[in-house]
């Protein structure tokens, strides 16, 4: 409209001039849009307009490219080499479909972050374990497992036990006909009310009835690990986080972050301070994740220690439990080794705080099973105790995905409740957890290698910091490696639990007998020599 | 520089018109651009000098905080309750934690910065918390709380609410009564120690067998393809999380099992979209319509990961035909997706129509198999629910061994497993279970409807499953879910039967039901039927 209209041609001069504006201008008539941005007519709409697209359109691009970036595992060429006699062989009916996609079909990016093989050496030393498994007789030269926290000490008083009883627990007294209904059908999947109840008891006689447990708070999971799962999936969302007070149990990484997408910060306590964590490390963790704008849901700690197997003392726990509630925050508690005591020290129970204290209770939650203090982790009975009510309410609906089966909950609840038993075996388990540990922190001593003070768990944290080649984490892996490869014993290194000082080692001797104990020590006295003369 | 030259061009012009217009131009754009000079930015973008940078970049700036605003923003209504102060965030909680508070004591004011309120809850467990009660939860927990006994209690209500079959338990009790399988057979270290998560290899090859012989040996199943699960419950959750991540949606067809919600989308955060199937095709699945959902979904930005069918169909009880399982395959490869096939029910067929599995068409076809994942169990076909055994078989490496890793969550103990490896290997005992059960299930199922057809109810034909999905639109008072949630609460609170309403199972057509009728003994059945008529009889006079 009130562009030039290319008629004035008299002047032939002009024209010449004008011609290139005009023709110009009305090239630019072709491109509208660019027009307005260039030329600075109704440039403020078009100008924003333009640009915005083009950056829309930009980021919807890098979205589009970036997603499966992180999960580029799928089309990867590990998994396609796998799959490519698949795709090969394919017949005449994939032929059909004329679109038919030709590339594998993609897994989710979780599933293939998960799928990738372990490179943390807790976990590879495990496999290798199970690969070349130490026997006395039948594999003299296989690998010793000194890195799964099992115990295996009483076995003989759980089998002797089991064989007079499973029967009778599992079918009843008086034979198959009515109990069947009692395993069979779908039962509770948060457990049944008798063996929460059960389990109450136990849990207060193994903790020297110093705390009565309610039933009602009680939720029961397939195992320790899924109650770890349920708690964090119930406390935090994605990208939220957990303190976590180092050196902490390599398996709280998948328990805690795999399927829930939060995160773990490490608060790094020291060898100082016999590796009790110290709140201002807490607080100091906690402002740097706030700087970072992530939101910490919570502290998870492990009483006794997991791997060094120490107690917190009653004024630690208050000053948690202070700290938790200035910043709003809850605590989960992993109570899981808290009847295999083997020391003087007293163990206190973030539960017996709250009994003591009237305080909000509801940002507690106590993690329990029966794996380690009554030696079944093949039974899958794990404990959730919590004050809160909505996480009580959200776990128990989250069970529908790891519920006990029925007939190992029956045999339990017979085995558990047998009060005499328990009892003797508590104490016996107790008395030998301590003479496996005296025989073996001693074999260590002779070596030369002091361990952390210690009372309660089913291994011992030992300093090698005096071995390894250069103090650092290389150091500590290469010193991993000579035993596990050179001496055949799987231990648990430092690193794997987040230690930050290299050196240190997790022993696990409750699946040794006392005669292992020496072959232990000789074998780890040959690498022992080898490094010092190195050194 | 160009402007200033077509300025030029213009005052050649003879034409008044355009010298006015033109006039008027220029002015207005020279006084704007000397107010416009004081804010320097702005300038660029209006005027056009040296426009094409700044007019990019600023309102580029804009967009882009705009976007960060919206971003921020929009993750939190999803999970709204982390950040909201407590009082919403904690619905009952609240109450709950206020009764504690006020008795804190004066260990509390020691913190100065303590905040009082309750700790947070994770917004995925809040929307668990609250999102709780479907009527087949209201109707399920009812039946638990007051539960029918013929001589008990005769006035509770009845379940038929929950896919149970209690039809062939007696075989089971007898078979452990006899086998003295406890004691010395089980060795300590077998049960009592760490085992593998995913399953014992004997077990394994169990049920490996089982399934086979179930599907009446048309298929062979390989056990290292088999990862134990504490359920089918955990199975499927643990295939979502494998195939699909946050975001991503699986097509289920319409009617389906009220609880995959729960399943596939509680802790995954995946989508489920329902593609509906109708009852003028028997409700019977069509790939025009899945093609149509995919696409719509494909417009909306979700990705679709996969197809999770039931077969035999939960609720329905029909069966997917071996021409409709090649047409599904030849769908999800030619949008390469993944299909999960929930044969729970494989074995509880009561029908003269072949069961076909969709290992058994992989097995036949040399298909890209690595897309298809079979969900199976022990709790129907073995009705032992209470062992919690749930069985994945899937032909894709990545996906086993994510799962593998995964059962840590969802394990089984070791002593269940141990019993039922040796149960599976007495195949005397398991092909009679089979049968029997078999024959039970149909009469049963001839039985109830039958019953049904004297009141006038007529049922989908099915051919396997403990239940039957029946048609009852002649009866709610409105041709709509709350009209069939209106007979639903009737039947429920005044004939005290529970049944699962088409709802609950997102069955896009109201007024049908499911029952399940495996619960029952064959003399319940005329107290059910006597029970309904009674609604029936009133809903009919209404109407």
């Amino acid at each position: 409209m009130t562009r030039p209209r290319p008629r004035p041609r008299t002047p032939e001069s002009e024209s010449e001039t004008r011609n290139p504006t005009g023709g110009g201008a009305t090239a630019m008539r072709l491109i509208v849009p660019l027009q307005g941005v260039v030329q600075g007519r109704g440039g403020l709409i078009l100008g924003s307009l333009i640009p915005c697209a083009l950056f829309y359109f930009f980021q919807l691009y890098l979205k589009r490219h970036r997603s499966p970036k992180p999960g580029s595992n799928p089309t990867s060429p590990s998994q396609s080499s796998s799959n490519l006699p698949d795709l090969q062989r394919s017949s005449s009916r994939s032929n059909l479909s004329s679109r038919g996609s030709i590339g594998p079909v993609q897994v989710s990016s979780r599933a293939s972050s998960i799928a990738r093989p372990n490179d943390s050496p807790y976990y590879i030393g495990l496999d290798r374990v199970s690969e070349d498994p130490y026997h006395r007789l039948d594999n003299p030269n296989g690998i010793i497992q000194l890195g799964l926290s099992e115990n295996r000490l009483c076995f003989d008083l759980i089998e002797k036990w089991l064989s007079e009883n499973t029967k009778d627990s599992v079918m009843g007294r008086d034979g198959g006909d009515l109990s069947i209904s009692g395993i069979a059908p779908y039962q509770p999947s948060d457990g049944l009310v008798e063996f929460k109840v059960a389990m109450a008891d136990f849990m207060s006689q193994v903790m020297g009835r110093a705390v009565s447990f309610d039933p009602s708070q009680m939720v029961l999971t397939a195992g320790a690990t899924p109650a770890l799962e349920i708690l964090c999936f119930c406390l935090a969302d994605p990208g939220n986080a957990f303190l976590v007070p180092t050196p902490y149990y390599p398996g709280f990484d998948r328990d805690m972050k795999w399927r829930t997408g939060v995160e773990l910060i490490p608060v790094h306590c020291r060898s100082t301070d016999n590796f009790i964590i110290s709140i201002t490390a807490l607080d100091q963790a906690f402002n740097q994740t706030r700087k970072r704008g992530i939101k910490v849901r919570g502290i998870l700690i492990s009483n006794p220690s997991n791997p060094v197997g120490n107690l917190l003392p009653r004024e630690t726990l208050y000053n948690l439990l202070d700290f938790a509630r200035e910043k709003n925050i809850h605590i989960v508690s992993d109570e899981i080794f808290a009847g295999s005591m083997y020391g003087s020290e007293e163990f206190v129970s973030m539960a017996e705080i709250l009994d003591m204290e009237d305080i909000d209770k509801n940002r507690i939650h106590i993690v329990y099973g029966l794996s380690k203090d009554l030696a079944l982790p093949g039974f899958r009975v794990g404990v959730i105790y919590s004050f809160n009510e909505s996480v009580l309410v959200a776990a128990k609906k989250l069970t529908r995905f790891s519920s006990i089966s029925a007939p190992t909950q029956r045999l339990l609840i017979s085995m558990v409740s047998d009060t005499r038993f328990i009892q003797e075996y508590i104490e016996t388990n107790k008395k030998r957890i301590r003479e496996m540990h005296d025989l073996f922190v001693e074999g260590l001593k002779q070596l030369g290698i002091k361990c952390a003070q210690s009372c309660a768990g089913l291994y011992c944290w030992a300093d090698m910091s005096g071995l390894i080649s250069s103090y650092s984490e290389k150091g500590e892996l290469e010193l991993w490696d000579k035993l596990l490869n050179i001496a055949k014993i799987n231990v648990t290194p430092g690193s794997a639990c987040h230690c930050i000082e290299p050196g240190w080692f997790r022993c696990c001797f409750t699946t040794l007998s006392q005669e292992d104990v020496v072959i232990v020590i000789e074998r780890i006295r040959k690498v022992a020599e080898t490094c010092k003369i190195l050194s | 520089m160009t402007r200033t030259r077509l300025f030029r061009s213009r005052s050649f012009e003879e034409k008044e018109e355009e010298e006015e217009q033109q006039q008027h131009y220029s002015k207005h754009n020279i006084t704007t651009s000397t107010g416009m000079r004081v804010i320097v930015p702005l300038q660029g973008v209006v005027q056009g000098r040296g426009g094409l940078f700044l007019g990019s970049v600023i309102p580029c700036a804009l967009f882009y905080f705009f976007q960060l605003y919206l971003k921020r923003h929009r993750s939190e209504p999803k999970s709204p309750p982390p950040q909201p102060p407590p009082e919403n965030s904690e619905g009952q909680l609240a109450e709950v934690s206020v009764s504690v508070l006020p008795r804190s004591l004066s260990r509390v004011h020691i913190s100065p910065r303590s905040p009082g309120g309750p700790a947070y809850v994770s917004g995925r467990a809040n929307s668990i918390v609250k999102g709780g009660d479907s009527p087949h939860d209201v109707g399920l927990r009812k039946a638990l709380e007051d539960p029918y006994h013929q001589s008990g209690n005769p006035d509770g209500v009845i379940q038929l609410g929950l896919a149970e079959n209690k039809l062939s338990l007696d075989l089971v009790g007898e078979w452990l009564a006899k086998n003295a399988i406890f004691g010395e057979e089980l060795s300590i270290g077998g049960i009592a120690s760490y085992q593998p998560f995913d399953g014992l290899m004997e077990l394994k090859v169990a049920v490996a067998g089982f399934m086979s012989q179930v599907m009446k040996k048309s298929v062979f199943f390989n056990p290292s393809q088999i990862i134990l699960t504490a359920g089918a419950n955990p199975a499927i959750e643990m295939l979502s999380f494998c195939l699909a991540d946050t975001g991503n949606a699986f097509l289920v067809p319409t009617p389906y099992y009220p609880c995959s919600d729960r399943d596939v989308k509680w802790r995954t955060g995946v989508e489920i979209i329902p593609v509906p199937c109708r009852s003028a095709d028997n409700f019977r699945l069509s790939i025009t319509a899945l093609d149509r959902a995919f696409n719509q979904a494909k417009k909306r930005g979700t990705k679709v990961r996969g197809i999770i069918i039931s077969n035999p169909s939960n609720p329905v009880g029909s069966l997917l035909d071996r021409e409709t399982l090649y047409s599904l395959l030849d769908f999800a490869r030619e949008k390469n997706i993944h299909i999960v096939s929930n044969e729970l029910f494989a074995g509880s067929t009561h029908g003269n129509e072949e069961f076909v599995s969709m290992a058994e068409i992989i097995d036949l076809e040399d298909l890209d198999r690595n897309r298809v994942h079979i969900v199976y169990g022990l709790s129907k076909d073995l009705s032992l629910p209470g062992f919690r055994v749930g069985i994945i078989y899937s032909f894709n490496d990545n996906v086993l061994a994510a799962a593998k890793k995964l059962t840590r969550f969802s394990s089984i103990s070791a002593l269940s497993q141990r019993l039922l490896v040796f149960m599976l290997s007495d195949s005397n005992f398991i092909q009679q279970f089979i049968e029997i059960n078999r024959e039970r299930l149909r009469r049963m199922y001839i039985k109830f409807v039958a019953g049904l057809k004297q009141l006038g109810i007529e049922c989908i034909k099915s051919h396997g499953g403990f239940y039957c999905w029946a048609d009852m639109r002649g009866y709610i008072p409105s041709y709509s879910e709350k009209g069939e949630l209106e007979l639903w609460d009737k039947l429920l609170n005044i004939a005290k039967v529970n049944v699962t309403p088409g709802s609950c199972c997102h069955c896009i057509e109201p007024g049908w039901f499911r029952f399940c009728f495996t619960t029952l003994t064959e003399k319940d059945i005329p107290v059910v039927m006597d029970r309904i008529r009674k609604i029936t009889e009133t809903c009919k006079s209404h109407s």
